[in-house]
């Protein structure tokens, strides 16, 4: 059972403001899914190499060649809100 | 309060080094985003869509593996990259792909010169990342927003951090010279930090004298220049031995330098700060280096500044200290180089960059590359000297002007009328009338008084204006006084 803090706490890295019946709901949903994901712990993995990667593949580079980009208006189309050629948020202070 | 206990500063930095490559990290989009029109190198790779797939820019796979052979590191044979997950609309897709526990390089050194002492730093590791958007901030009527231009975002960036083996802010500033240096020489990074290319986030903390333990560490970041990483740490050094002294805790946290005030200023707590939930990418294939591929990337390194140093003390028989002087920069050592082929006298050339020139350019602020002079025209005032046209003193007067004229230095001298005066009968008057003036110098000089030629020729080298050929002044005057 995963707890209302680590509900919590992954909500705020997540930026979700979620409600309090949200928050129960996600506990309960979290929690049975961890534990649906334990089955994977019964799988005998000494004598395997960790790995990162299940594709069959490595080193795939592209040349360092500049192609055309997109145009500012299909850049900024799928923006929540724009102020002249930029995407527009609510203030950010370092 | 004066601080009371001697503390050690132990320091560390995290130094960002953008890439000079054509195009960004993982996509195709143009790097140059200096001075474009706001989000106009922008793609759909960059802008996170979903289904697109990054795929890696050799070169700047290639620029990493490079430096991290010049900052003597290891590389491990299989790198990967991970997500480094956190939510800050400098990074529109929530996350930045960046290396966590498989980076390219690591384990590595370089040597630092700083008050005459060379010091061995650790290079904790190397690792490629991509760049950030840049964030601008809007007030006006009562209203405030960010606002945000992705051209930065996904350029290349190497982070390069050091061990805590440095002991002071003298230190710390040639250790970012010298990482400066190091991408500057093989050519993978301008590493111009006014405009961002090169950036510093630099760990510091205090400890008694003669303990081992670490204190706690404070983080100070953005710092833009060799300047402020200097001046941000004696502030903060003094900071926290004051604090400490009085008994407080340091508390563990990241501060901002307010360069304008030079204070550091506390910025957020570290405790809350970071999760960064970083898990592998799966959208990029892991990196295998073979011995052969690090070979030929070894092969294609320059001459790095501490064997260009080394060359300087072999080749040229200068002495450690100039050759640190003359490999400081690029732009000096190819000065230096391109003067020595045309006047193959290192030790000469050598004292008049490291004195005169070095002098004029630190009195302007200005760099040897900016200056509308060049090795031809230092050569041609060296062989004035040579030939007797001019004194050692009037050529630091030419020096100078040409410097910033660009002019020939050989006009220089016709047109201000310094040629040396070289004419016998001419100085032979005016030694014998200096010896007239001064009948008590003469005096000193039958005495054995020998301060006394010294002052003659001051009187003869002020008679003629300074044009006189010194040597010459000397030879006459021990005639005339001789024979008195």
């Amino acid at each position: 059972m995963i707890s209302r803090e680590d509900v919590d706490h992954a909500a705020m890295l997540a930026r979700l403001g979620l409600t309090e019946a949200e928050k129960q709901l996600l506990q309960t949903q979290l929690s049975s899914i961890l534990e649906y994901m334990q089955a994977l712990s019964q799988v005998d993995t000494s004598g395997i190499p960790p790995t990162a990667q299940v594709i069959p593949l490595r080193n795939v580079f592209r040349a360092d060649e500049p192609a055309t980009s997109l145009s500012v208006e299909d850049v900024l189309s799928n923006a929540p809100d724009r102020e002249d050629d930029f995407f527009r948020f609510p203030p950010v202070f370092e | 309060m004066a601080v009371t206990t001697t503390y050690e500063p132990v320091i560390g930095l995290e130094t960002h080094v953008q890439l000079m490559t054509q195009s960004k990290m993982f996509c195709s989009c143009s790097a140059a985003y200096a001075g474009a029109e706001p989000n106009t190198h922008v793609c759909p790779v960059c802008l996170a869509m979903p289904g697109v797939l990054p795929v890696m820019n050799r070169l700047a796979v290639e620029y990493a593996f490079m430096t991290g052979l010049a900052l003597n590191c290891q590389i491990p044979e299989a790198s990967k990259f991970d997500r480094k997950n956190y939510a800050y609309p400098d990074l529109l897709k929530g996350y930045q792909i960046s290396q966590f526990d498989l980076p390219f390089n690591i384990n590595g050194w370089i040597t630092v010169e700083a008050e005459g002492v060379t010091t061995r730093v650790g290079i904790t590791r190397a690792h490629l990342e991509e760049d950030t958007a840049k964030l601008i901030h809007r007030h006006d009527n009562g209203d405030s927003r960010s606002l945000i231009d992705m051209n930065r975002s996904g350029v290349p960036l190497l982070e390069i951090v050091s061990e805590p083996d440095l002991r002071s802010p003298a230190e710390a500033r040639a250790y970012l010279q010298k990482i400066r240096l190091i991408v500057r020489t093989l050519g993978v990074s301008t590493g111009n930090m006014e405009e961002g290319a090169m950036r510093c986030d630099v760990n510091v903390s205090l400890r008694p004298v003669g303990t081992e333990k670490f204190g706690t560490k404070v983080e100070i970041k953005n710092l833009n220049s060799a300047r402020s990483v200097l001046r941000a740490l004696e502030y903060e050094i003094e900071r926290q031995a004051r604090a400490l002294d009085s008994g407080e805790l340091i508390s563990q946290e990241t501060r901002g330098w307010d360069e304008d005030k030079s204070v550091t200023f506390s910025q957020r707590s570290k405790e809350e700060a970071h999760d960064y939930r970083f898990f592998p990418e799966p959208d990029l294939p892991p990196v295998f280096i073979s011995a052969e591929w690090v070979e030929e990337l070894r092969a294609r390194l320059p001459e790095l500044p501490d064997q260009r140093r080394e060359r300087y003390v072999q080749e040229f028989q200068l002495s450690p200290y100039d050759a640190v002087q003359l490999t400081s920069s690029v732009e000096v050592s190819h000065f230096f180089e391109e003067t020595v082929r045309l006047y193959p006298n290192p030790k000469t050339v050598a004292n008049w960059i490291e004195g005169d020139l070095f002098r004029i350019l630190r009195e302007r602020d200005t760099e040897i590359d900016t200056l509308p002079m060049g090795p031809p025209q230092l050569v041609e005032l060296l062989q004035l000297i040579d030939r007797g046209t001019i004194s050692h003193g009037t050529a630091k007067e030419v020096l100078e002007d040409a410097a910033f004229s660009g002019k020939s230095p050989a006009s220089i001298v016709k047109e201000k009328g310094l040629t040396q005066i070289s004419d016998t009968e001419e100085l032979n008057r005016a030694a014998a009338a200096a010896i007239a003036a001064n009948p008590q110098a003469l005096a000193d000089y039958k005495a054995g008084k020998k301060q006394a030629m010294g002052f003659l020729t001051g009187q003869v080298m002020r008679a003629t204006g300074g044009k006189a050929n010194p040597a010459l002044v000397n030879e006459i005057l021990r005639a005339h006084l001789d024979k008195a």
